[in-house]
């Protein structure tokens, strides 16, 4: 009787590898869909990390520069967009650095903070609050509440939360390690709990 | 299990990387703490409400400049 040939299952590459080889051999076509794949997601990193639209634009270009000019430098141990991603980061650390010469700005600034660690605020939010506040002024509530956390602490929250990078992946386009991602996350979630609450919180003796 | 202890263990609960027998003892601190229970309900609608909403848009105008930039850059850059 013949032994079933067991086949072990192929390992699916990423999309992406194709594209970044296309692009290695200067396909431009190639690249420019990797641009228009993650563009959004790279002005969203650097507009929450600057708080600056004209920062963030030059950012997305530069950025992309940046990556085509060391496509071989791209290992493919991670994913293209975390690589991206990190590239974003820092140049919107650097960038943050120039606007306040006085100041160090690093991952580290401001993370000591010990608002928001213990929450203050037990009242529960109302289910909807959307309806609420019209989208445009929801927005500006959240863009006004998130501009306040420290860099260090936004930038983690925007990574793993918002661009939904995993713990592993946000801790390696930081430079931190897992734990300190991890304690970042924590105090950037309730602080921001905290701050919304303030807004989002069902007036007193209303129950869902 | 304390406040303070469940606060330490809320990140692993809410990734779903929290061990089972701990994450039998978040849920009972849940059902004991109403403080606790609104802390987490309200952190999971904080994360959510800022994954739905588009924050920072980019406008379709300023991104086609960005990206007409972008790759007129790189095609006379030709990659390394």
């Amino acid at each position: 009787m013949p032994t079933p040939t067991i086949q072990s299952p192929a390992v699916e590459e990423h999309p992406d590898v194709a594209l970044v080889a296309r692009a290695r051999e200067g396909d431009t076509a190639a690249f420019e869909q990797l641009v228009r794949q993650y563009d959004r997601q790279i002005f969203r990193v650097a507009q929450h990390i600057t708080q600056n639209r004209e920062d963030a634009e030059d950012i997305v270009q530069d950025v992309f520069l940046k990556a085509y000019e060391k496509l071989d430098q791209f290992q493919g141990n991670s994913k293209f967009s975390t690589w991206l991603v990190r590239i974003a980061v820092n140049e919107s650390l650097m960038r943050l650095r120039k606007r306040k010469t006085s100041r160090t700005v690093s991952m580290d600034e401001d993370v000591q903070t010990e608002e928001g660690a213990i929450p203050r605020d037990f009242a529960d939010w109302s289910p909807n609050p959307e309806q609420i506040y019209g989208q445009s002024e929801l927005g500006d509530i959240l863009r006004k509440t998130i501009q306040g956390l420290p860099p260090g602490f936004r930038t983690v929250f925007t990574l793993r939360d918002i661009e939904n990078l995993s713990t592993e992946e946000t801790a390696e386009a930081l430079g931190l390690s897992v734990p300190a991602v991890k304690s970042r996350l924590l105090r950037a979630r309730l602080q921001l709990r905290e701050r919304l609450s303030r807004y989002l919180k069902q007036p007193e003796g209303v129950k869902p | 299990m304390t406040c303070t202890e469940f606060l330490a263990k809320m990140t692993d609960y809410f990734d779903g990387t929290i061990a089972k027998e701990l994450e039998a003892e978040v849920r009972q601190h849940m059902c004991e703490c109403s403080h606790c229970e609104v802390v987490v309900n309200t952190t999971r609608q904080t994360i959510k409400i800022y994954r739905d909403t588009d924050v920072y848009e980019l406008s379709t105008d300023t991104r086609e400049r960005l990206i007409a930039n972008i790759m007129s850059k790189c095609r006379g850059k030709g990659c390394a």
